[in-house]
């Protein structure tokens, strides 16, 4: 078990192993579908993002939240199905340079490989865990692009122990969703058999 | 008369209920899960979800942040009753700022977030009658992550049961590590392309520990169920013994030409609720 502190360094993330089980610290921010795409238009129109990834970690994640005394508070906080950036990872990655994507049921080969090239790493948080999840924020220091729903905004977020979290894609291009997918390729050919379908 | 507001207030509280509570039967099936399990990964994966029910159940706070949209199911008994649909309309739109639930409805086209969950035909709501005394309404709040794993095929007949059967395996080969596993599959077979459909997300709000009460159907789950879980996917899809808690199939008769199969993927958060309005009380639990 290890404790990383955000901003993580390449080095950081290039001696995770993958299995190994984390937590983190520090400056982190929410980012699915909407902010990925808004993120990377920016890029491509040279407009100034709201927060500066480089070092930092970003969290596949739609929240819960409400404001209470003015001040905004997690009620929830699972991670969202990572696969749906696929697309848009890779870029993201190599541009941006976050050096920890959380989320849940893993990445494809592109964001691998951009993992391996650039120095990051996928940490697996349970998926519908969303109550265990918030217990790790203390904080929501602030909202940008609420103009995209709850859901969809870039939040920013201050984690303290978050996880616990499974370096489930090193920096060294192996995939623990892979590792397991091969495996489940073998067994449904015997599945098959089973049901005689083969 | 059973009042708009007694069903508005009902549909608040099943969305409560439904979203920091799991019912028995899935809570059994995870802590059995749990016990199953060998390897480290898996355990950790099921311990988080164990202590996350836990956790939501004594804060009365969603499980998961994914509250869904929601589909109910409302059957009509022999009473007077005020405007169903607006209350159950005014519940959700009060469910969401008090319980409070994610607003996750969105136009389809612009993507914009009324904040409401409420939208064109949303929440989705199904009408039965009986001759009950009773309004009897079921609520399942549908997550995104399962729900994009969802399947629809038009078979051949020649295809038969073994179309099935290869079917279901490949829709839980392809869901992976995505739908938030161990799952529930809901499969519907026959009708048409929408009646299957329609009766694969009904399936879901059957007990896992029910079987089918015709044989065969009852035959076709068991197999199903023990053969999907020896893909190893696993808690999350990191590898393990549990990936399916149940198979439920619900099924229609269907056209001599078709051979209609859906399945509707249900992630190990099973949520659902569902109470009975009399004229003098309400009664919750899960009737299904």
């Amino acid at each position: 078990m290890k404790e990383l502190k955000i901003p993580l360094a390449e080095e950081d993330v290039r001696g995770l192993t993958l299995g190994e089980i984390v937590y983190i610290s520090g400056e982190f921010y929410t980012a699915r579908d909407e902010a990925h795409m808004r993120a990377l238009e920016h890029l491509e129109e040279g407009k100034a993002l709201p927060v500066d990834f480089e070092g930092k970690a970003v969290f596949h994640c739609g929240p819960i939240v409400r404001k209470l005394n003015g001040e905004w508070e997690i009620v929830a906080a699972g991670p969202t199905t990572s696969t749906r950036m696929n697309t848009l990872e890779p870029e993201f990655i190599e541009k941006l340079l976050p050096r920890a994507i959380i989320g849940k049921g893993g990445m494809g080969k592109e964001t691998l490989k951009a993992m391996e090239k650039f120095g990051c790493v996928y940490l697996a948080i349970t998926g519908g865990a969303a109550v265990l999840a918030a217990k790790g924020i203390k904080k929501v220091k602030g909202v940008e692009w609420l103009d995209l729903g709850m859901p969809e905004a870039l939040w920013i977020l201050e984690g303290e122990r978050f996880g616990p979290l499974i370096v489930a894609m090193d920096a060294h291009g192996n995939s623990l969703f892979a590792n397991v997918e091969a495996q489940v390729i073998k067994n449904t050919e015997e599945i098959k058999k089973k049901l005689g379908l083969s | 008369m059973i009042t708009e507001e007694t069903i508005k207030t009902t549909v608040v509280e099943l969305l409560k209920r439904a979203v920091t509570k799991l019912p028995p039967d899935i809570e059994d099936a995870l802590n059995t899960a749990y016990q199953k399990e060998t390897s480290e990964v898996a355990k950790m994966q099921l311990k988080a979800i164990l202590d996350n029910i836990n956790m939501a159940q004594e804060t009365v706070t969603p499980m998961c942040q994914d509250t869904g949209i929601h589909i109910f199911y409302v059957t009509l008994g022999k009473v007077k009753t005020g405007n169903v649909e607006k209350a159950i309309r005014d519940g959700v739109r009060e469910a969401t700022e008090t319980v409070p639930l994610r607003p996750n409805a969105v136009h389809p086209l612009t993507r914009k977030n009324p904040g409401t969950n409420l939208g064109e035909n949303m929440p989705s709501i199904n009408y039965g009658l009986s001759d009950a005394d009773y309004v009897e309404i079921s609520v399942m709040p549908k997550g995104a992550g399962s729900e994009n794993m969802s399947k629809l095929a038009m078979l051949n007949p020649a295809q038969g049961i073994k179309g099935i059967k290869q079917f279901v395996l490949a829709a839980l080969q392809n869901a992976g590590s995505k739908p938030c596993p161990p799952v529930i599959l809901g499969v519907g077979i026959g009708g048409s392309a929408d009646i299957s459909m329609k009766l694969a997300k009904k399936a879901l709000l059957r007990p896992v520990t029910k079987r089918h009460s015709d044989q065969k159907i009852a035959e076709l789950e068991e197999e199903l169920l023990e053969a999907l879980n020896e893909t190893g996917i696993g808690p999350m899809g990191m590898g393990g013994k549990t990936t399916v808690l149940g198979v439920t199939i619900e099924y229609a008769a269907c056209h001599t030409a078709s051979h209609p199969v859906a399945v509707n993927i249900q992630c190990w958060a099973a949520r659902r609720a569902s109470a009975r309005i009399y004229e003098d009380k309400v009664e919750y639990g899960w009737f299904t």
